[in-house]
C-alpha cells in the first residue's frame, strides 16, 4: 500500500503545498482511500504535518478514509433529484444493502456515496455506480440495479 | 492540419467541416454525461454493429449535449444530399429499425425529433426544423450555438465555424486597454451567481503593476441543479479556452488554472485532449500565433466543496489550504492567487467572450434588457416535461421557459413554483411567472440569478421540505469559518426539523424548544444574512425567507396542523386503512418492509402505527384502494 502513495509521490519531486491535493487525488485514485500510512508519508514529503493534511483533507468531499466497496454506489442528492424523490431512492439503496451511506459493506462488495450532484439533472433522480450512471429510477429499478450486480459478481465467480 | 492552414481553408472545405455536404453517411450519437446516463454507450455499440452488418461505410462521431435531456439518448443521422436529422429516445434495441428505414429513404416522424437547416440539401417530410420546434424555437443559442452539433474534440470543426476568429482579430486589432473596453462595453457580467460587471474585474486587474498575474477559470459547478458548464465543456471546449485565451491578453496573464469538479470525469478528458491540441496549433502555449502573448493553461480538480465556487475559497483551495474564504478586500483582482493580482470568471462567462469580440461589443449589448445583457444558460430541471440545457435572451420570462419551452408541467399536475439559483437563491411562485431574467429583476423577488438551475416544482412538493433540504445542505457546506454561517444554518435547519418531525414522543421542553424557534426564524434568518464573512453565509438563509414569504401557508399547516399538505413530510402522515373497502387480500401485509400490517386473511387489515415508516408500500400495493392517508 505504501508503495504506492510512494509511486505517486514520486511524481512530485520538491513539490509545494499546491501540489497537496492533487498528490491527495492520485493517492485516492490508486488506493481507493487515503491511509494513516498515506497521510504520514505525504507530510514527509512536503514538510507539511499531518493534522495540516488532515485538516485539508476532511474538509473536502471527495476524500474517503476507508477503503470503498469493489461497487462504489454515489446517489445523487442535488435539487432535481430531491424533488424527484432520490430521498426514497437513498432509502432503498440503504436497506437493500443493510449499510448506511458512507460505509462499505461486509463483504467488501458495496459502498455507498451521497454526493451534492452529479450534474445530470435532467435524467433525476440518478446514481452512479462505478461510473456507469443509472437515471430516472424508482424504488423498484434501484433494487433491481443492485441485483444485477450481485449476479455479475456471481457469474465472475469473485 | 497546420496552424496557418487551419483558418485559410477554401469555400469547399469549409462546407465540408461544416457538414454542409457530406460525402458519406455521418451518424452522431449524443454522448455527454447525461446521453450516457441515458444509455448513449449502448446505442453506440448497436449503431458500429449495424454498420458492421450492413457493410454501409460511414463517420460515426461523438457529440456533446444538444440540450434536450429528456428526450436522451440522441442520434443523428446525415445521409449525403439531405438535411440532418435527429432522432430521439433512441435505445439500442431501436437503432436498427431507425437506421434499416433511413438509408431506405423514409424516417418515422414518432422517432424524429427535429432536423438541421437542410441549406443546398433536400429536407425530410414531416419532421420539425429548429425553428419551427418548440423547444429550441425560443432559445437564442450563442454558449450552447456548438453544443451538441460539433465533434467537441476536432478543433478544425471549431475553426470552420468561426472558431478563434474573435482571438485572431484581437490579437491583430486590439491592444489589451480596447480589449478590457470591448468587454466592458459589451455589458458582460459574471454568469456564475453575483453578476459582477466582467469588464469591470478586468479593468483592476489590468490596472495592477507587476509581471505576474493569474486567470482563473471556475468550473466547480457545486449548484445543485445546474449543469451548464459541463455541458459547455463536453459539447465545446475550444469556445472556453478561446474566451480564457482573450482574456488572458486583455489583463496581461501569462498563467491560467482551470479549476474543475472532480465529478465531471468526462469534461476533463475532452479538456486536456483540447488544451494539448490547442498547444500543438500555437493557440496556447508561447507566443500565441505569433504574437507576444504566451498563456500556460493547467487544469486544477476540485475535491468537492460547495464554498469553493467563492472566488477567494477557490483560491485557498487552489493553494493547496481548506477552501475557506477569505476577508474582502484586498480583492483577487489586487491580491489573490499566490498574492498575485488574479481575474475569476466562470465557464459560461469565459464562453461568451468569443461571441463579443467576433460580432462586436454592440451586437452582444442589442440582446437582453439594457442592465442584463447577452444570453443565460438554464438547466431546467425537476417536474417539468423538457428538461434540459436552454439559452435564452435576457428578459425572456420565466413563464415561457417553464411553459413554452418546458413543455409545462409533467404528468398535468399544478404548477407550484420555480426554483432559481440554487441554496443562494430563492422560490419564484406563480403569481411572479412573468418576471424577466434580469440580474436586477429577480432580486426583487427575492430570488437571484446565480448559476442558473431551475428546478420547477409542481403540487405534490412541499415547500418546507425544500427549504430543508437546502438547509441540510448549506449547514454541511459551510466552510465553519465565521460563526453565524456555521452555527446558525445549522440552528436553522434544527428548526424545520423539528416542524417537520411527529409530535408522538415529543417532550415538554422539545415543544418549548420548537416554539422558541419559530418565532425565532426569521430573525435568526437576517443576522446570519448580516453578519456572514462570504456570500456563501450571507444568502444562506434565502430559501427559508422566500418560502417563508411565498408559502407561508404551507409552513402554518406543518406548525399549526401538523400535517404536510403535499404529504412530503413523512412523519406528519399518517396511513389508515379503510375497514369498508379492505378485502383482506394480505398484498399490503405482505409488502410492508416492517411487517407493520396486521389481520387475518379475507378480514379488514389494520396498520400499527408505531411500527409504520411511512413508505407507501402498502398504498401503492392495494389494489382496491382502502389505504389513505391523513
Amino acid at each position: 500500500m505504501n508503495t504506492m502513495t510512494e509511486q505517486v509521490l514520486t511524481r512530485y519531486p520538491g513539490a509545494g503545498r499546491d501540489k497537496l491535493i492533487p498528490i491527495l487525488q492520485e493517492v485516492q485514485e490508486a488506493d481507493g482511500y487515503i491511509s494513516r500510512e498515506a497521510v504520514a508519508l505525504i507530510g514527509r514529503h512536503l514538510g507539511v504535518p499531518a493534522s495540516k493534511i488532515y485538516g485539508v483533507a476532511t474538509f473536502y468531499n471527495q476524500f474517503r478514509f476507508t477503503p470503498k466497496g469493489k461497487y462504489h454506489i454515489m446517489v445523487c442528492r442535488g435539487t432535481a433529484c430531491h424533488v424527484k424523490g432520490s430521498a426514497d431512492i437513498l432509502e432503498r439503496i440503504e436497506r437493500t444493502l443493510k449499510i448506511k451511506a458512507g460505509e462499505t459493506s461486509r463483504d467488501g462488495l458495496f459502498s455507498i456515496e451521497v454526493v451534492a450532484c452529479i450534474g445530470a439533472c435532467g435524467l433525476a433522480p440518478v446514481i452512479c455506480v462505478n461510473g456507469e450512471y443509472h437515471g430516472k429510477l424508482t424504488g423498484e429499478a434501484v433494487e433491481k440495479i443492485v441485483q444485477s450486480y450481485r449476479e455479475r459478481e456471481a457469474a465472475h465467480g469473485n | 492540419m497546420a496552424t496557418d492552414t487551419l483558418f485559410t481553408l477554401g469555400a469547399e472545405a469549409l462546407k465540408r467541416l461544416r457538414r454542409e455536404t457530406v460525402d458519406k453517411p455521418v451518424i452522431f450519437v449524443g454522448a455527454g454525461t447525461c446521453g450516457l446516463g441515458a444509455g448513449a454507450a449502448q446505442t453506440l455499440a448497436a449503431v458500429r454493429e449495424w454498420l458492421a452488418v450492413s457493410a454501409v461505410d460511414a463517420d460515426i462521431v461523438e457529440t456533446g449535449c444538444i440540450g434536450l435531456c429528456a428526450e436522451e439518448p440522441l442520434m443523428d443521422v446525415q445521409l449525403p444530399g439531405r438535411a440532418r436529422i435527429s432522432f430521439k429516445k433512441v435505445t439500442a434495441e431501436k437503432v436498427t429499425r431507425i437506421l434499416d428505414d433511413i438509408f431506405a429513404g423514409a424516417v418515422d416522424t414518432k422517432l424524429a425529433l427535429v432536423q438541421f437547416d437542410a441549406g443546398d440539401n433536400k429536407g425530410w417530410d414531416g419532421v420539425p426544423t429548429f425553428a419551427e420546434h418548440p423547444f429550441f424555437r425560443r432559445q437564442t443559442r450563442w454558449v450552447l450555438g456548438n453544443c451538441g452539433v460539433i465533434d467537441p474534440e476536432s478543433l478544425e470543426e471549431y475553426c470552420a465555424r468561426g472558431g478563434y476568429e474573435a482571438l485572431r482579430n484581437t490579437l491583430s486589432w486590439l491592444t489589451p486597454d480596447e480589449a478590457v473596453e470591448t468587454v466592458v462595453k459589451s455589458g458582460l457580467r459574471g454568469r456564475g451567481g453575483g453578476g459582477f460587471p466582467t469588464g469591470k474585474k478586468w479593468r483592476f486587474a489590468r490596472a495592477e503593476k507587476g509581471e505576474l498575474k493569474y486567470l482563473i477559470c471556475n468550473a466547480d459547478e457545486g449548484d445543485p441543479g445546474a449543469f451548464m458548464d459541463r455541458a459547455v465543456i463536453e459539447g465545446d471546449p475550444y469556445r472556453l479556452l478561446e474566451g480564457m485565451t482573450i482574456a488572458a491578453y486583455a489583463i496581461g496573464a501569462r498563467e491560467a488554472y482551470i479549476y474543475i469538479r472532480a465529478e465531471y470525469p468526462l469534461a476533463v478528458k475532452r479538456l486536456e485532449r483540447a488544451i494539448a491540441r490547442a498547444e500543438k496549433h500555437n493557440l496556447l502555449g508561447e507566443r500565441i500565433l505569433g504574437s507576444d502573448l504566451s498563456l500556460r493553461m493547467h487544469i486544477k480538480m476540485g475535491a468537492g466543496a460547495f464554498v469553493c465556487g467563492e472566488e477567494t475559497a477557490l483560491i485557498n483551495s487552489i493553494e493547496g489550504k481548506r477552501g475557506m474564504p477569505r476577508p474582502r478586500p484586498p480583492f483577487p483582482a489586487v491580491r489573490g492567487l499566490f498574492g498575485k493580482p488574479t481575474v475569476i470568471n466562470n465557464v459560461e462567462t469565459f464562453a461568451n467572450v468569443p461571441e463579443i469580440f467576433r460580432n462586436g461589443a454592440e451586437h452582444f449589448a442589442a440582446v437582453g434588457t439594457g442592465s442584463s445583457n447577452g444570453t443565460k444558460v438554464f438547466a431546467l430541471s425537476g417536474k417539468v416535461n423538457n428538461t434540459g440545457l436552454v439559452e435564452v435572451a435576457m428578459g425572456t420570462t420565466i413563464r415561457e421557459i417553464v411553459f413554452d419551452i418546458g413543455g409545462g408541467i409533467e404528468h398535468g399536475a399544478r404548477f407550484k413554483a420555480v426554483q432559481i439559483g440554487g441554496p443562494s437563491g430563492g422560490c419564484i411562485p406563480d403569481a411572479n411567472l412573468d418576471t424577466k431574467i434580469d440580474y436586477e429583476e429577480l432580486k426583487k423577488v427575492g430570488a437571484m440569478m446565480g448559476s442558473g438551475g431551475l428546478v420547477v416544482m409542481d403540487e405534490h412538493t412541499c415547500m418546507v421540505d425544500v427549504a430543508k433540504f437546502f438547509m441540510d445542505f448549506i449547514q454541511r457546506e459551510s466552510c465553519g469559518k465565521c460563526i453565524p454561517c456555521r452555527e446558525g444554518t445549522r440552528r436553522m435547519l434544527e428548526i424545520l426539523q423539528s416542524i417537520t418531525r411527529s409530535r408522538k414522543n415529543e417532550t415538554g421542553e422539545q415543544a418549548l424548544q420548537r416554539f422558541q424557534g419559530i418565532m425565532q426564524l426569521t430573525e435568526l434568518a437576517e443576522v446570519i444574512r448580516a453578519t456572514s464573512l462570504c456570500g456563501l453565509g450571507q444568502t444562506a438563509p434565502n430559501p427559508v425567507l422566500s418560502t417563508l414569504k411565498w408559502f407561508r401557508n404551507e409552513y402554518d399547516a406543518h406548525v399549526y396542523d401538523r400535517k404536510c399538505p403535499a404529504g412530503v413530510c413523512k412523519e406528519l402522515v399518517a396511513y389508515r386503512i379503510v375497514e369498508a373497502q379492505c378485502k383482506g387480500c394480505t398484498l399490503c401485509a405482505k409488502k410492508c418492509p416492517v411487517g407493520a400490517i396486521k389481520g387475518a386473511p379475507r378480514s379488514p387489515h389494520y396498520i400499527i402505527d408505531e411500527k409504520c415508516i411511512r413508505c407507501g408500500a402498502c398504498m401503492a400495493a392495494c389494489p382496491f384502494k382502502a389505504i389513505e392517508t391523513e
